[in-house]
């Protein structure tokens, strides 16, 4: 799906600053921010930004993957659970694919996360490499 | 409510149709269904297709469709939810007749994906996850589903081997289907050596990309009795919704979509799990059919792969599952494939499968589950055969 500017440029709250949803009646944090608990209906909140490290949940090596991606086939791809219990997916990068596994620390590093040809948008946002690294 | 009933289903050929166009395929399986169905007026159609837009360019598909299977003029809508848009258009005809706003309605699904490249073919998928925080990061449908396998497997012991047994089981009730896109079978070594796609699964733990088209004849029992063709009555109807984006679930090893649409469908029908004697679901990839198996409450969670392995749900187990070939063999044309479940719960209930993949003992009632994306969505039906 082709990147567009706008499109881009909204994200970068919840991209760059991993801004998150507290919402005040039942303190659960949502990442990205959203305008109403789901689970409580509160429309009252606060912006928290997310910790930097987690543990992987689940993951998956990418190995065929759709051409936008092809230059870094085979990658990992994780759901990580952070300090805070919040979830989020992202890649796995920095390790040997085939090291990846549940349960892995991992913090968080703002990369490069999309390129779209010669002129077309970089799009950042964090990726997940492992603790020890 | 008014009791709704199918009298009349028709398919297009399913597979790599490149003779065949989006308009073509849908109105070959439309027209099928009319004349099995010997209807000679539609009051209103429901056409299921996730994303003629993406594959083919071609949106406001319900007119069209409509047009060229000669119907111009009568009321036409097109159903969107993701690979669970056929099973939702059935829903609304059944709505729609269940009401007494309409007495002959056609539920219909459709897909034609081999047009475009393949490559494209899955971002168009993709579009039934998160954009903004799943696909962004490189997450593919099969990618998805690896996830929750991984999790599976971590939380109850699933293993390699039950996801293999889904896929040959498929495939062997596949082999009998004749608009299967593979009927062949294939064996647990061919599944187990087949190129890896997105770890655990490989490329025979995936449903493949197809055209196709499916439709049915959603009637009055009134109307249905004056046919005086075989008929079957759907007894309930339930859809469950759930967040898109897998990170956000509170538990990735279930389905909660499924869950509520099934509890819903049972409650509608007054019946309980154990009372289902078959089902046709969502197998789009081998470990959602293990998954959802758990879902509908026919097997505790960590259960169902045991089952699987053991036969209990091939064609002459207890609880038959696919014996249509599912996605995995029969093919997944993502709009078409909630109706084309229709289309096998119909045959098995009226006893007119095809090659010997009747299902022995005559059953009774059977249920259909159509799943959008990674479970975001389901639509479960109940339909049991007219005495």
């Amino acid at each position: 799906m082709k990147m567009f500017v706008p499109r881009n440029w909204r994200e970068y709250p919840s991209r760059y600053r991993l801004e998150a949803s507290r919402f005040t009646k039942s303190g659960t944090v949502y990442y990205p921010k959203r305008m109403v608990d789901p689970e409580t209906g509160d429309t009252e909140q606060e912006t928290v930004n997310l910790p930097l490290s987690g543990k992987v949940l689940t993951y998956t090596v990418i190995r065929t993957s759709p051409d936008q991606w092809k230059d870094l086939a085979p990658y990992a791809l994780a759901i990580v659970e952070l300090e805070d219990g919040t979830r989020m997916m992202g890649q796995l990068t920095d390790c040997n694919v085939e090291e990846v596994s549940i349960g892995m620390e991992v913090r968080l590093e703002f990369r490069r996360v999309q390129t779209e040809g010669h002129s077309g948008v970089l799009s950042y946002g964090h990726k997940f490499v492992p603790k020890w690294y | 409510m008014r009791s709704v009933c199918v009298v009349g289903v028709g398919m297009s050929k399913w597979g790599e149709v490149w003779r065949m166009s989006f308009r073509d395929l849908h109105t070959e399986a439309a027209l099928n269904a009319i004349r099995d169905a010997g209807v000679d007026r539609l009051d209103a159609l429901y056409v299921g297709c996730m994303s003629g837009g993406l594959f083919v360019g071609q949106e406001h598909l319900a007119s069209l469709l409509t047009d060229y299977m000669g119907m111009r003029g009568i009321p036409a809508m097109r159903v969107e939810s993701a690979c669970a848009s056929g099973g939702m258009a059935f829903r609304a005809a059944f709505i729609e007749v269940a009401s007494g706003m309409s007495d002959i309605v056609m539920a219909s699904g459709v897909e034609k994906m081999t047009d475009c490249a393949p490559d494209d073919a899955t971002s168009a998928l993709a579009s039934a996850a998160d954009q903004e925080y799943e696909v962004f990061h490189g997450a593919t449908f099969p990618g998805l589903y690896a996830m929750m396998a991984h999790a599976h497997m971590a939380k109850y012991g699933t293993t390699r081997e039950m996801l293999s047994a889904v896929a040959v089981k498929n495939h062997q009730n596949g082999a009998k289907n004749p608009v299967a896109q593979y009927p062949f079978e294939i064996t647990r070594e061919q599944v187990e050596k087949s190129v890896m796609i997105a770890d655990p699964l490989r490329i025979l733990d995936c449903s493949p990309i197809t055209d196709g088209a499916a439709a049915v004849i959603v009637t009055t029992e009134e109307v249905a009795k004056s046919l005086g063709k075989p008929y079957i009555k759907v007894l309930g109807s339930g859809v469950g919704t759930d967040t898109i984006a897998l990170a956000q679930r509170q538990d990735l090893t279930t389905l909660r979509a499924v869950t509520l649409a099934a509890q819903r469908a049972l409650d509608m029908a007054g019946k309980k799990i154990d009372e289902i004697n078959f089902a046709e679901v969502h197998d789009c990839f081998t470990i959602a059919e293990i998954m959802v198996a758990e879902a509908i409450g026919k097997y505790e969670p960590g259960k169902a792969g045991q089952a699987i392995l053991a036969g209990e749900t091939g064609r002459e187990g207890a609880f038959p599952i696919n014996t249509s070939g599912g996605l995995k063999s029969k093919g997944h044309p993502v709009g078409a494939t909630g109706i084309a479940q229709v289309v096998e719960v119909y045959k098995q209930l009226t006893g007119i499968a095809e090659n010997g993949r009747q299902i022995p003992g005559s059953p009774t009632i059977g249920m259909t589950q159509n799943m959008g994306g990674s479970g975001g969505s389901s639509v479960v039906h109940i339909m049991e055969v007219a005495s």
